[in-house]
């Protein structure tokens, strides 16, 4: 077994990520998902069939039934929400060549058209940003997004996103471990959440773990 | 020739450029890899497509050693 991240020890209550984990944590995302729009829906649907004038009140609770789930995968896609850096351009420039060399020409050309890089793991497909990740897993059917970054946010963002993709090599479990999980959920859901310039990549990404799975 | 690369503000910097054969430059390498180990950076090398691992030695056969931060959940 490869070495494991360092940074383990500062969450070190945590139990370690592997696949059964991660599929107990997406049932539990899709529960905990059932439990916001049912309760919501039926309260609508019963106020109606109590008495029409309640229609309002009705279209209230459904509302609340597509704005929940909502506002979770957004608060999933925010983790690769592009943001503007402090680092001056010439560091960029310099941190993205770094970076260019540690990844193969698809994912160079993914990067330079999406600002993500994708890595294929033996947990999923993930798509790594300057702080965070998302991981595609089953064939592409299910997003999870992690809050992770390197402790310096005046890094370049090359640099940032580098600092991820070696400790995800590295230890690719613990990398989950260390990360803060922010949203599991179906692809399309955090798709639409993206930056219009991101989702090709995570179209990528799914079609990689697809053909991975086949 | 080997080189010792440190991630920071300026995108990257090469702290130390050695071959297996010149003695004085792979201590200096050797010494260049210490002093970022106690500032805190982890060394880390690349061992195949898609895997690294990190080193608490200077592996000087490698082709890089790159220097990098602790992550953090965010």
């Amino acid at each position: 077994m490869a070495a494991e991240l360092p940074e383990l020890a500062a969450v070190h209550w945590r139990p370690r990520v592997d696949d059964a984990r991660l599929t107990r944590s997406a049932r539990a995302w899709t529960l905990s998902t059932c439990a916001h729009v049912i309760p919501f829906l039926a309260a609508g649907i019963a106020l109606v069939a109590l008495s029409p004038l309640a229609l309002p009140v009705a279209l209230a609770a459904r509302a609340h039934a597509w704005i929940i789930p909502e506002l979770y995968a957004q608060r999933g896609a925010n983790v690769v929400r592009p943001k503007r850096t402090r680092a001056p351009a010439e560091a960029e420039a310099l941190s993205v060549g770094l970076l260019g060399d540690l990844v193969g020409h698809d994912a160079r050309a993914l990067h330079a058209q999406t600002g993500l890089v994708p890595e294929r793991g033996r947990l999923g497909t993930w798509l790594v940003g300057p702080a965070g990740a998302l991981l595609v897993r089953r064939g592409g059917r299910r997003a999870y997004c992690y809050c992770v970054r390197v402790n310096d946010t005046a890094l370049p963002t090359g640099d940032r996103i580098a600092h991820l993709l070696l400790a995800l090599r590295a230890d690719e479990q613990g990398f989950a471990t260390v990360a803060n999980m922010a949203f599991s959920g179906a692809p399309w859901r955090v798709r639409r959440r993206l930056d219009p310039a991101q989702r090709p990549a995570l179209d990528a990404a799914r079609a990689l773990d697809s053909r991975a799975r086949d | 020739m080997s080189r010792l690369i440190r991630m920071d503000h300026t995108g990257h910097s090469t702290l130390a450029q050695w071959t297996a054969d010149d003695p004085v430059a792979v201590e200096a390498a050797v010494q260049a890899f210490r002093k970022e180990l106690d500032r805190g950076y982890f060394g880390m090398v690349s061992t195949g497509e898609g895997h690294a691992e990190q080193v608490k030695e200077l592996p000087v056969a490698a082709d890089l050693v790159i220097m990098r931060l602790p992550i953090s959940g965010g």
